[in-house]
């Protein structure tokens, strides 16, 4: 969930532990082909046969992973949207479409998702930068080899509308407890939406806020550069990451007992639990991670938790038992097994109250 | 029922106007209709884009009659355009322009491209690099709100542009 990170001081630089991860995604489309919506059989796996070589050969995605989406199995699939390198509808394709990944899971390059190709740069951390330059590069490098549909006006040409010009979206994963359990989300997420911006829920588009895990993206594309998008957007997650620690100090210093109550019934409920379903995992699990951030855990670890919220999803769980397809009531109790087992040796949380002013002050207003 | 945008959801947002005597119905599901901007059951404008069809192209496609629009690239029509929202292939933006124009216009900041171009078509690479030296003062100026030299950048740079594409056509 979030990046091992030992400094959770709210401080001039983006903390990992509020920014779990970023992504940068363009759009791209062959000129001389229908889009894959519109594409009959025969046109999708040439698209796949032109394609698909020209990025293997990249350096960038030399040595990684390569298959057409109906060579992979439905636990497979479903691995890849887990770790956020296919989309949900992607793992929904069969035959006429695939996927190629570089050997770090930084680089994922879609072939015949709702374009011809959907490629992405990921991250944990704050790395807008970064990550913009490594998909500019592939980019430019498929675009020697392959003519893009390109239009100077509307530049670069989508099955949507929605993304034409730059065909880029940027987005962050944010993890953001503070502000749910004060209750001020819905003022975020209107704010942001006002400046262009959309708020999601873990795997994107229309789907719930599990962990309190947001993902913020732009929603435009024509008509600004990728510099001044992504400075936008990461002008704004700044603002929210700040609005967050400071929820996290307004919590400690109004209502201890009740962000207390949450992770310590978090960790009472995960380190015990016979049947669990992934839902309530991620949920508690993110108050384990405020938890360490708040300094109650004398042994927990970022890593810990980011491991836990990984490997306890649906498919990652049957991956790592044999690949067994399991029934929701299988998994539900094999999770609270793996989830037990890595939590044996966690001490408690130790809870420090902030030093109230003399109970019997309580009365006498003071200030 | 099921949303008419994503097909899985149940649709609760439920959107009916009249465009030319014609009563549209659509109905969504609430994470459909958010991500489309009809959160406000008032915005009622937003109906027709959503389907990807300005009100502008539905008169004119009920007063045309039969002959339909139909894209020479990929055999895509207006109203098979209409029902996924998505278009066939780069030619239907030539070939639905006219329908598409005031449907870009809510959609985006603006309606010229002033991004990355690919490599393929730069002929000439020190008009790409002049472009490029341009679009990031053009950058700078919008966010320093010098729109009086952003104005002049933008001119500068359609200008080179235009010439590139002339010069790349001939």
């Amino acid at each position: 969930m979030t990046k091992a990170n030992t400094n959770p001081r709210p401080g001039g630089e983006m903390p990992d532990n509020i920014v779990v991860s970023t992504r940068v995604r363009l759009a791209r489309n062959l000129k001389d082909y229908p889009f894959p919506g519109w594409a009959k059989k025969q046109d999708r796996l040439r698209i796949v046969e032109v394609i698909r070589p020209v990025v293997e050969e990249t350096e960038d995605m030399r040595g990684g992973f390569s298959k057409t989406m109906d060579e992979l199995t439905a636990i497979e699939k479903q691995v890849l949207v887990e770790r956020h390198l296919i989309s949900r509808e992607h793992a929904a394709k069969n035959v006429g479409s695939a996927i190629v990944i570089n050997s770090a899971g930084t680089l994922a390059v879609m072939i015949n998702e709702e374009d011809h190709m959907r490629m992405q740069a990921i991250m944990p951390g704050f790395k807008f930068q970064e990550i913009h330059q490594m998909i500019d590069r592939l980019d430019t490098r498929l675009s020697t080899s392959l003519p893009y549909a390109f239009s100077l006006k509307l530049g670069f040409l989508t099955a949507c509308p929605t993304n034409l010009g730059t065909a880029m979206r940027a987005s962050a994963m944010i993890h953001l407890p503070a502000l749910v359990l004060l209750e001020h989300m819905n003022k975020i997420v209107q704010a942001v939406n006002k400046l262009g911006l959309a708020v999601r829920g873990l795997y994107g588009e229309g789907t719930e806020a599990l962990g309190n895990l947001f993902q913020i993206s732009n929603q435009t594309s024509l008509g600004e550069t990728e510099a001044v998008v992504l400075d936008r957007i990461g002008k704004v997650i700044a603002e929210i990451v700040r609005h967050e620690q400071n929820a996290r100090i307004t919590l400690l210093e109004k209502n201890p007992r009740m962000v207390y109550d949450h992770i310590g019934r978090a960790y009472g409920i995960l380190a015990n639990a016979q049947t669990i379903t992934s839902k309530e995992t991620m949920n508690l699990l993110s108050m384990l991670s405020l938890g360490i951030d708040l300094g109650v855990f004398e042994d927990l670890s970022h890593a810990t938790v980011d491991q836990l919220f990984m490997d306890t999803q649906p498919a990652h769980l049957q991956r790592n038992h044999n690949n067994q397809k399991l029934i929701a009531e299988d998994r539900d109790g094999l999770r609270g097994d793996y989830i037990r087992s890595k939590l044996a040796a966690v001490h408690r949380p130790r809870f420090v109250f902030p030093p109230k002013k003399t109970p019997d002050d309580k009365d006498a207003k003071s200030e | 029922m099921k949303c008419d945008v994503c097909k899985e959801t149940e649709a609760t947002v439920h959107l009916t106007q009249i465009v030319s005597g014609a009563m549209q119905k659509i109905d969504l599901c609430e994470s459909c209709a958010k991500a489309k901007g009809v959160s406000d059951p008032t915005g009622f404008s937003m109906a027709d884009m959503l389907l990807g069809v300005g009100q502008e192209e539905t008169t004119s496609i009920t007063t045309t009659g039969g002959s339909e629009l139909q894209c020479p690239g990929c055999g895509m029509t207006q109203s098979d355009f209409k029902k996924s929202g998505r278009l066939g292939c780069a030619q239907c933006y030539d070939t639905f322009a006219e329908g598409l124009a005031p449907l870009l216009k809510g959609m985006h900041k603006g309606e010229q491209h002033i991004g990355k171009s690919p490599a393929s078509r730069a002929e000439n690479p020190e008009t790409t690099e002049k472009l490029k030296v341009l679009r990031r003062d053009l950058d700078h100026a919008v966010k320093s709100e010098n729109f009086e030299l952003a104005a002049d950048l933008r001119d500068r740079i359609r200008k080179l542009e235009q010439e590139s594409r002339t010069k790349t056509k001939t």
